[in-house]
C-alpha cells in the first residue's frame, strides 16, 4: 500500500476537525490554544503535501511563515493567559465574559 | 516723477506705520506733528507735480508699482491725470489742515497717537482710491476708506452709541458695496479687464450695449449711494457724527463721502451710454438734496444739522454728475470740501468751547465769546447759502444752470434744486442764529472760550478758500472746466447756459438764498420757538426712516436669524447630526446581543461561516 497525497489530506482533515472540536468544546484557554495549534499544523500538513505533490517550494515557504506567526501569537497569547490566571485563578473562557454587549 | 508720485501715497502710509508702532511713545503733540507733516508733505509734492498740468504742459502719467492681478488685466498702477490731481490736492490740502486742527482738538485724549494713525490710514486709503488706474485698486481704496471711517466713527468706543454708529456705517456701506462688486463683475465680463483705459475706451467705442450698460451704471450708482450717503442708503451718515468732530469734517463731509461723486465722474464713459441710469443718478441726487434739507431744518444737534446738510449737498453733486455736468459736480465737490470742512471745524470749535455741549437750544450769543470761530463760520454760512461771490455761489449756480439748460423734465429737477437752495439758506441761518446770536442759553457752569490758535488757523485758511475757491470756475473764466476737459473727452459734457439766461438764473437762486436767510432771521431773531409740533417732530426724527429701517430690515434680519438659529439650525442641522447619532445607537442596540462575551460562541460563528463559505463554493462547483 502506497501512501498517496490523499492520505495526507485525510489526516490533515482529521487533525483540523479535532482542533475545531477542541476549540468549540473545551473551556480551558490553554487547551483551546493547543487546539488552535493543531488546526494550524493540519493546514501546514496540507501545504507540505501539496507542495511535494506539485514539486514546488511554495508550500514549504508558506509553512515557515505560518510557524513563525504562530510562534509569535503563542507568546502573546500565553502571556495573556498567565496574566489572567494570576488575577482570577482560572483560565476558563466562559468566566471571562466581561465584554458581553 | 515715479518716485514723487509714489511718495504722495507712501508718506501718509509711513506716517501711519510709525504711529501704529510708536504712537504711544511719541505722545502728545509729537504724534500729531508726525501725521500732519506726512500729509502736508504729500500735499506739497502733489502741488509741485500739479504745476505742469496746471500750465497745460504736463501729460497724464501712470506709475506701475508691481504686477498684481494679471487675470483681471490689472496691475498696482497709479494714474496721475487732471481729475486725480484735483482730488489729491483737495484730500491732502483739506486733510493737512484738519490734521493740524486735530492736534488742538484731541488734546488730552488717551489715544492721541492712535487717532492720528487712523487719520493717516484714511488719507492713504483715500489717495489709493483717487489715484488708482483700474477698478480693482479703486475698490481696495474704497474698502480701506470704509474701514478707516468705521475705526474713526467708533473711536470713542467706550460710548455705546459710538460703537453702534460705527457698525451701522460699516453695514450700510456693505450694502452699497455689494452693488459695486456686482458692477465690477459685469464690467469684467464685458471687457475682460478692469483697467480704466480698456473699459472706458471700450464703452466709448460701443462695446457696451443698452441693457448691460444700464445695469452696470445702476449698480455703480448703488455703490456710490452707499459711500456718498444718498437715498436710500444715507442713514449711516447722521449717526457717524458720533466720531470726533475733525473726523466728521474730513471724512464725513469733505473727502470720503465724495468718493461716490468721484466714482460716477470717473466712470462717465459708462453713464454716457446709459442715459436712463444717468437720469436716475440725477433724480436720486435731487430727491436726496431736498429730503435731507428738510430734515436739517429741524435738528437741534449742531453736528446733525451739518450732517444732513452734507447729505443734501452731496445730492447736488449727484444731480450734477447725473446730468453729465461732471465738471460742475467736481467743482461743487471742491468748494463744498472747503466750506463744509470749515463749518464742521467751526462746530467743533464751538463744542470745544462749550464743554462738549451740542444742543443749539442751549447755545446762543457766542459771537462775542468766539470771534474767530464766528467770523469764519459766517463766511462758510454765506458760501453754502449761495451768496455771491463766495465759493458756494459759483458751484451751486453752475449745477442749477446746467440742469435748467437741459430742458424738458430736467427743469423739474432744477425746481427741486432751487427749493433746496432756499431750505439750505434757511437751516444754515437757523444754525448760525441759534448758535451765535440772541441771548445766552448756556447751562450753568459753562464758560465759553475761543479755541487755541492751532484750531483757529485752519479755520482762517479754509475761510479764505471758501471766499476765493469759487473763482477757479466762473462763467467769465472757466479755468477748471478747461483743466478737466481732457479727462472727459469721451463724454458730452453738459454746459451751463450763457448770456441773459445765466444772469436770470443766478438772480433767481440768489433770491432764493436771500428769502431763506430772511425767513430764518425773521423766525429766530429774538426768540427760540419751541419747535415741538407734529411737523417738527416728524422732521426731527428724519421722517422716522431710521425707525422704519429698524423695524423692517433690522427686525426682519433678527427674525430671520432667529429662525435660522433656533429652527433651522436646532431642528434641521442639529437634527440631522443627532439623527445620524441616534440611528447608529439604535442599530448598535439591535446588534448588541451578538456580542455575548463567550469566546466559544464566536468560534462557533467562525466555523459556521467557514462551513457556509465552503458549501457555497462547492455548490458553485469550485472557486
Amino acid at each position: 500500500m502506497t501512501v498517496t497525497p490523499g492520505w495526507y489530506m485525510a489526516l490533515a482533515a482529521v487533525l483540523f476537525v479535532i482542533g475545531t472540536g477542541g476549540i468549540l468544546l473545551r473551556r480551558n484557554a490553554l487547551v483551546m490554544f493547543m487546539s488552535v495549534e493543531l488546526m494550524l499544523n493540519a493546514v501546514n500538513l496540507t501545504f507540505v503535501a501539496a507542495g511535494r505533490e506539485l514539486n514546488v517550494l511554495d508550500g514549504q515557504v508558506a509553512v515557515f511563515f505560518v510557524m513563525v506567526v504562530a510562534a509569535a501569537e503563542v507568546v502573546v497569547g500565553l502571556a495573556i493567559i498567565v496574566a489572567v490566571f494570576r488575577r482570577r485563578q482560572t483560565a476558563s473562557v466562559d468566566e471571562l465574559s466581561e465584554l458581553r454587549g | 516723477m515715479d518716485l514723487a508720485l509714489s511718495l504722495i501715497v507712501l508718506l501718509p502710509l509711513i506716517g501711519m506705520l510709525i504711529l501704529f508702532a510708536f504712537g504711544r511713545r511719541i505722545g502728545e503733540p509729537g504724534a500729531g506733528i508726525v501725521a500732519t507733516v506726512a500729509v502736508a508733505g504729500s500735499f506739497v509734492i502733489a502741488l509741485v507735480l500739479a504745476l505742469d498740468l496746471f500750465s497745460g504742459e504736463g501729460s497724464v502719467e501712470t506709475v506701475r508699482w508691481f504686477e498684481w492681478l494679471p487675470a483681471f488685466g490689472v496691475e498696482a498702477e497709479l494714474r496721475w491725470d487732471q481729475l486725480s490731481t484735483l482730488m489729491t490736492l483737495v484730500v491732502t490740502g483739506v486733510g493737512s489742515l484738519i490734521h493740524l486742527y486735530s492736534i488742538g482738538y484731541m488734546h488730552g485724549d488717551a489715544r492721541f497717537g492712535r487717532f492720528f494713525a487712523y487719520l493717516n490710514l484714511f488719507i492713504t486709503s483715500m489717495l489709493i482710491l483717487v489715484l488708482a488706474n483700474n477698478f480693482a485698486l479703486l475698490f481696495v481704496g474704497w474698502e480701506l476708506v470704509g474701514l478707516s471711517s468705521y475705526l474713526l466713527i467708533s473711536f470713542w468706543f467706550e460710548r455705546d452709541t459710538a460703537a453702534a454708529a460705527g457698525k451701522k456705517a460699516f453695514v450700510v456701506n456693505r450694502v452699497g458695496d455689494v452693488g459695486f462688486i456686482v458692477a465690477l463683475m459685469l464690467i469684467f465680463s464685458v471687457f475682460g479687464s478692469l483697467g480704466f483705459d480698456t473699459v472706458f475706451d471700450g464703452a466709448h467705442n460701443g462695446e457696451l450695449t443698452g441693457a448691460m450698460a444700464t445695469a452696470i451704471a445702476l449698480l455703480l450708482l448703488v455703490g456710490a449711494a452707499g459711500k456718498s450717503a444718498q437715498l436710500p442708503l444715507y442713514v449711516w451718515l447722521p449717526d457717524a457724527m458720533e466720531g470726533p468732530t475733525p473726523v466728521s469734517a474730513l471724512i464725513h463731509a469733505a473727502t470720503m463721502v465724495t468718493a461716490g461723486v468721484y466714482m460716477v465722474a470717473r466712470t462717465g464713459a459708462i453713464f454716457e451710454v446709459a442715459p436712463i441710469a444717468a437720469a436716475t443718478v440725477a433724480i436720486v441726487g435731487a430727491a436726496t438734496a431736498l429730503f435731507a434739507a428738510t430734515i436739517a431744518m429741524s435738528q437741534r444737534d449742531i453736528k446733525r444739522v451739518l450732517a444732513y446738510s452734507t447729505i443734501s449737498q452731496l445730492g447736488y453733486m449727484f444731480m450734477a454728475v447725473g446730468a453729465a455736468a461732471y465738471v460742475a459736480g467736481i467743482f461743487h465737490l471742491m468748494t463744498h470740501a472747503f466750506f463744509k470742512a470749515l463749518l464742521f471745524l467751526g462746530a467743533g470749535s464751538v463744542i470745544h468751547g462749550m464743554s462738549d455741549e451740542q444742543d443749539m437750544h442751549k447755545m446762543g450769543g457766542l459771537a462775542k465769546k468766539m470771534p474767530v470761530t464766528f467770523i469764519t463760520m459766517a463766511i462758510a454760512w454765506l458760501a453754502i447759502s449761495g451768496m455771491p461771490p463766495l465759493a458756494g455761489f459759483w458751484s451751486k449756480d453752475e449745477i442749477l444752470g446746467v440742469v435748467f439748460e437741459r430742458g424738458g423734465l430736467w427743469q423739474v429737477l432744477w425746481g427741486v434744486g432751487l427749493a433746496t437752495a432756499l431750505l439750505t439758506a434757511f437751516y444754515m441761518t437757523r444754525m448760525m442764529w441759534l448758535t451765535f446770536f440772541g441771548e445766552p442759553r448756556w447751562d450753568e457752569g459753562i464758560q465759553p472760550h475761543e479755541s487755541p490758535k492751532l484750531m483757529t488757523i485752519p479755520l482762517v485758511v479754509l475761510a479764505g478758500l471758501s471766499v476765493v475757491g469759487g473763482l477757479v470756475n466762473t462763467p467769465f473764466k472757466l479755468t477748471l472746466e478747461h483743466f478737466l476737459e481732457p479727462v472727459f473727452e469721451a463724454v458730452h459734457l453738459a454746459h451751463a447756459p450763457e448770456g441773459s439766461v445765466a444772469w436770470i438764473l443766478a438772480a433767481v437762486s440768489v433770491a432764493a438764498g436771500i428769502i431763506g436767510i430772511g425767513a430764518a432771521i425773521f423766525r429766530y431773531r429774538d426768540r427760540v420757538p419751541a419747535e415741538d409740533g407734529t411737523g417738527w417732530r416728524l422732521l426731527n426724527n428724519g421722517y422716522y426712516i431710521d425707525d422704519m429701517y429698524a423695524g423692517v430690515f433690522a427686525r426682519g434680519g433678527k427674525l430671520g436669524a432667529a429662525w435660522l438659529a433656533f429652527r433651522f439650525d436646532v431642528r434641521g442641522i442639529d437634527g440631522a447630526v443627532e439623527g445620524v447619532g441616534s440611528l447608529t445607537r439604535r442599530v448598535g442596540g439591535w446588534l448588541r446581543p451578538l456580542q455575548t462575551g463567550f469566546v466559544r460562541s464566536y468560534g462557533l460563528a467562525v466555523v459556521a461561516g467557514a462551513v457556509g463559505l465552503l458549501v457555497w463554493f462547492l455548490s458553485r462547483g469550485g472557486l
